[in-house]
């Protein structure tokens, strides 16, 4: 009946938006959910969230290896070519040719960070990292080689 | 007693004494214009940071934090850059109302503060028609916001103020039988009988559901004559870049924002006379000792803790309900509050007749 659904459509109006009222009223009485972060007062103690992400890095470990095959998955995977991959050939102990990266270029100019490249990744060699401050007086110090000069593939990744 | 009435009388009395009436009536209305400037200035610094913060709290944010300690002179640092802003008039415009309409928006506010009882025995203007005065000059509003928004020559303006005309319209009837819902139960349109008859409990206690329902009509219609989110069509960040006031600058700009605070603290004061008793302290039915605890504060304190209690309602709503489109919000005032208020009225006559209320 009309007059019924008329009735029921003023009380389920007025309890959505006591419902909304009550979530924004929590959060007025509780200031601790506050998020905002002061930023440049608190630079030594900022927490980012895990999933911030920043830049793309490529990880080493210790023994300045990594864990890029060099198989081109993340250039194909970027949307605005923001990364190039350029390979070499290595001389494996068994005389094989087997290729290698030679640099990883990485255009942070262009970068959108979407996080396809980290996603199409299938080694994990590359990541996203919290750094955000990124200003720099020439733009080509925003092009930026990944792997460390004189790094080579981790054993075991394939 | 330092109560305000008391300050008044001292003022009148010597002010009689030293000048003939004439005079003294004068200086006295001198003295009352110079307190309402300074009171809407005040309110423009306190309302504007209030909602600022009201807002970022809400919002999960912390809100002006740096001019001043805790940020609290925000809003005066605010007021200092709008100051020395160039006030520009465009071109195309018109150019004697263009500058009119800012001051006839603050004019009506000024109008309106005229009737209102800010405390006991402490009223500009005791007239015996105070709520009729009220809802039609609080009308005149629009003129102002068409004004502004039909001289700029800018379809935007022209577009928010058609949409406010649209709005104001409507929405003055629901709050108008809002209004009327009190005069009914309380039989006079004069404030202070009206404040007088909530004595013995306010008419949101006494007058049972029909006037909770009535007095939630009011609060929504208000918010919608103050052009205020959820039913800011007359501005529509979003759509009309600023609405009717799209072209204003510098210190016209600033009186149209101070013109919106100062109206949301009437359309509050008026809610909190009408329905939370004014000046009238909280009295719980026989229990005298807490009446009389009750009656130590002062009665000012009571009427402006009432209508910042509105206020804060009123920004709660802002920042919490999303915006309606322009058809959804004629639908809620002619198909939902309208019908409802009507309803609620006859309900109210009925409670008033057969005296049904305490």
């Amino acid at each position: 009946m009309f007059i019924v659904k008329y009735i029921k459509d003023v009380f389920g109006a007025i309890k959505s938006l006591l419902v909304g009222m009550k979530r924004t009223g929590y959060y007025f009485t509780h200031h601790k959910e506050i998020i905002t972060q002061e930023y440049p007062d608190n630079k030594a103690t900022l927490q980012l969230p895990e999933r911030f992400k920043g830049e793309v890095v490529m990880p080493h470990d210790e023994k300045n290896e990594h864990r890029c095959t060099g198989c081109t998955a993340c250039e194909l995977a970027c949307p605005n070519g923001t990364i190039k991959v350029v390979t070499k050939f290595d001389i494996t102990p068994e005389g094989k040719k087997k290729k290698a990266i030679d640099k990883l270029v990485y255009h942070l100019e262009l970068c959108t960070m979407c996080n396809l490249c980290i996603v199409a990744c299938p080694s994990d060699a590359i990541v996203m990292a919290q750094t955000f401050e990124h200003s720099v007086f020439d733009r080509s110090q925003l092009t930026k080689v990944l792997n460390n000069p004189g790094s080579k593939i981790m054993d075991g990744v394939e | 007693m330092w109560s305000l009435s008391g300050i008044s009388n001292i003022i009148h009395n010597w002010l009689n004494q030293q000048f003939s009436p004439l005079w003294a009536l004068i200086f006295e209305m001198v003295i009352a214009g110079v307190c309402v400037i300074g009171l809407f200035a005040a309110l423009g610094l306190v309302l504007v940071l209030m909602e600022r913060k009201v807002s970022a709290w809400m919002q999960i944010r912390l809100g002006p934090n740096r001019v001043g300690p805790k940020g609290i002179l925000q809003s005066l640092a605010d007021t200092l850059k709008l100051l020395v802003k160039e006030g520009m008039t465009p071109g195309g415009a018109d150019k004697f109302l263009f500058n009119l309409a800012p001051l006839v928006a603050m004019i009506v506010a000024m109008l309106l503060m005229a009737p209102i009882a800010f405390a006991k025995d402490f009223q500009l203007w005791d007239l015996n028609i105070g709520v009729l005065y009220i809802s039609a000059v609080s009308s005149i509003s629009v003129i102002s916001i068409l004004m502004a928004g039909w001289a700029s020559n800018n379809k935007y303006s022209l577009m928010g103020a058609m949409r406010s005309g649209a709005q104001i319209v409507s929405y003055e009837l629901s709050a108008g039988l809002a209004i009327l819902s009190v005069v009914v139960l309380t039989g006079s349109l004069n404030l202070n009988e009206i404040i007088l008859s909530q004595a013995d409990g306010w008419w949101i206690f006494k007058g049972h559901i029909p006037m909770l329902i009535a007095f939630v009509i009011f609060i929504i219609a208000v918010t919608a004559e103050t052009n205020r989110a959820p039913f800011d069509l007359a501005e529509a960040e979003s759509e009309l870049t600023a609405g009717f006031h799209t072209e204003y600058s510098g210190m016209k700009f600033a009186l149209f924002f101070l013109a919106e605070y100062v109206n949301v603290f009437i359309v509050c004061a008026i809610g909190a006379t009408l329905f939370l008793g004014g000046w009238m302290p909280f009295h719980i039915g026989h229990w005298e000792s807490f009446n009389h605890v009750m009656d130590y504060i002062p009665s000012s304190i009571w009427f402006f803790g009432k209508t910042f209690f509105l206020i804060f309602v009123i920004m709660w709503f802002r920042w919490t309900f999303p915006r309606l489109r322009i058809d959804q919000l004629l639908n809620l005032e002619w198909k939902y509050l309208l019908p409802i208020s009507m309803f609620n009225i006859l309900l109210v006559t009925l409670m008033a007749i057969l005296g049904w209320h305490f």
